[in-house]
């Protein structure tokens, strides 16, 4: 039982409430170093709310979290993790840069010293990794859906993060960015980080998955290796919705 | 010209103007882009109550309304935070009241005039006293320390309050700086362009530097020269005209606004005709069992297929 190290995520016993529905009735969730642990369920199932609470932002009510073998109360490597968040948009009310959107991914390193040239070439290669570095100077607003996701890719990896945890990230996305993030996720799978990616179906991700979590009300319903080309479509409750009614590609990855 | 210049009172209001004509768009600039532009707006109704109660405690107007105001912007900010689905009816409470707390305390108080209130409502540039424009220079000086100085941490917390968090970042202490900020500001230009327009500093300077910027940073260098150009205007266009200041100044953003956005447009085609290729103008490709369109005539048109059919979409979403 005596890891030699820690995993990257480890949540017992997980209950917590939204607007006081409990949403979480128990969850437990391990990720170990340089796993790929894909969070599925139907809509309303809790895997949301799940990721919401490894990073800290839904607290608990009951149960225990320990991120790289700190409990969440001390814990302060954030430089550790890269998070993607379930997109709505990457634009705000100002117009802002690629550039800038992805620099704030650095904050965990410079802190409250000046950007540093460090800095800057951590951004450059970021973006070149989700090939968005010609697209630098351009506003975020003017980028398609993919684009934007990209982007928020690129902010997740700039500190080069252990732990890659996505909410989502192929909801809505266009068959080109679909690759780029494919090959993204693998390129930092070999560079031995862990993820955890909240999915909806499978699909194109399958061959990097090494373990499937399945939520159903707020509890885990399955926590094995991945069924393939079952996925969802084989569980009760699952309603089939598409968010976007355009080809998939078929298998990016084979 | 220098015959304006001679009088102090001139001098203390065109002090005053700059001063103001850069905290107002330096903080305001953080409440654009979270979509919270009338927040402003909210602490002027609020800061009444401040106003009130230094009528009645005889103490200075502008401290007070400080005090009541932070007060205010912190509640709102934990409304805001909690994400409540009923948060806009706390603040409308919370705004409503203190318009009607700061009229019935000043009306209440032993000096109250007629002008009294009326010279917080719409500003009085040209009554600021030395020791009003000592007030303002300090909060003005901390205002701007703040809100330049941590440019990168609170447009992170302003643009995605999840990823902040997951960088580390102190997010709710940052909030809550910002609403003090902005608090401090309403106050301080609350003698400029009085309660009813301080919003309108915050505000107008960056929505119309936006229309010609792409980056964050530039937006907000761009709106605090627009503050401070259209506040010296303001003030020395309504000393020439004899009108009130803060309105002159307001409008005169507004018409910068309105210039600006008419020129947005054809600079933002120019932009892209010197990027990238942005393709034919018009859909070239031809559905089966469809005659040439007349004015078209590209033959290349239908042997293209559907293997090109995400080009169009991703050229119409780079146009927007």
């Amino acid at each position: 039982m005596n890891h030699p190290i820690p995993p990257a995520v480890r949540l017992r016993s997980a209950i917590a409430s939204r607007g006081g529905r409990p949403v979480l009735r128990g969850v437990d969730l391990t990720v170990q170093p340089g796993e790929v642990v894909a969070l599925l369920g139907a809509n309303g199932s809790g895997k949301s709310t799940t990721v919401k609470a490894v990073i800290g932002s839904v607290p608990l009510d009951r149960g225990m979290l320990e991120l790289f073998g700190v409990p969440y109360a001390k814990f302060r490597a954030w430089h550790r993790i890269g998070y993607v968040p379930q997109r709505t948009t990457a634009a705000s009310g100002v117009p802002a840069t690629v550039r800038e959107v992805v620099s704030t991914g650095r904050l965990p390193q410079h802190r409250l010293l000046p950007f540093r040239r460090r800095d800057r070439e951590a951004v450059d290669r970021a973006l070149a990794a989700v090939g968005m570095l010609d697209r630098a100077g351009d506003g975020v607003a003017d980028l398609s859906g993919g684009q934007q996701q990209r982007v928020l890719i690129a902010r997740a990896l700039v500190g080069s993060p252990d732990l890659l945890i996505m909410d989502e990230p192929m909801a809505g996305v266009d068959a080109a960015s679909q690759q780029v993030l494919a090959d993204t996720l693998r390129a930092e799978v070999a560079r031995g980080a862990a993820v955890l990616l909240v999915l909806h179906e499978l699909g194109p991700l399958e061959p990097l998955i090494d373990r499937a979590v399945v939520l159903r009300d707020g509890c885990v319903a399955h926590d094995g290796p991945p069924v393939p080309n079952t996925g969802l479509h084989a569980l009760p409750g699952h309603d089939h919705v598409h968010p976007h009614a355009d080809h998939t590609p078929p298998r990016l990855l084979a | 010209m220098t015959e304006m210049l001679s009088y102090d009172f001139m001098q203390r209001a065109l002090l005053a103007a700059v001063l103001v004509g850069i905290t107002a768009p330096a903080v305001g600039i953080y409440l654009v882009q979270r979509r919270q532009a009338l927040m402003g707006d909210g602490m002027g109704h609020v800061a009444m109550t401040g106003v009130g109660l230094g009528f009645i405690f005889q103490t200075s107007p502008v401290w007070m309304a400080v005090l009541v105001c932070v007060l205010g912007a912190v509640t709102m900010e934990l409304v805001r935070s909690r994400g409540n689905q009923r948060g806009d009816i706390a603040l409308a409470m919370l705004f409503y009241g203190g318009m009607a707390c700061g009229k019935l305390l000043v009306s209440l108080s032993a000096q109250a005039g007629a002008g009294s209130l009326e010279s917080y409502l719409w500003g009085s540039i040209l009554t600021v006293a030395p020791a009003d424009l000592t007030a303002i220079a300090v909060l003005g000086a901390v205002v701007i320390a703040v809100t330049v100085g941590l440019r990168r941490q609170l447009f992170a917390i302003c643009q995605d309050e999840d990823f902040a968090r997951v960088t580390g970042l102190p997010v709710r202490t940052l909030n809550l700086l910002l609403a003090v900020m902005a608090a401090v500001t309403v106050t301080v230009a609350m003698r400029v362009v009085g309660l009813l327009l301080v919003s309108a500093l915050m505000v107008v300077p960056v929505v119309a530097a936006q229309q010609l910027t792409r980056s964050f940073a530039a937006t907000q260098a761009a709106s605090i020269a627009l503050g401070v150009v259209v506040s010296l205007a303001g003030v020395t266009g309504s000393y020439h005209l004899n009108v009130p200041s803060g309105p002159a100044i307001v409008l005169l953003a507004i018409a910068v606004f309105a210039v600006f956005s008419v020129i947005a447009a054809p600079l933002a085609r120019r932009r892209h005709r010197a990027g990238a290729d942005p393709g034919p103008r018009e859909c070239d490709v031809q559905l089966p069992g469809q005659g040439s369109t007349p004015g078209r005539g590209s033959a290349k048109g239908s042997s293209r297929g559907p293997s090109d059919a995400t080009t169009p979409e991703r050229r119409a979403g780079l146009a927007q």
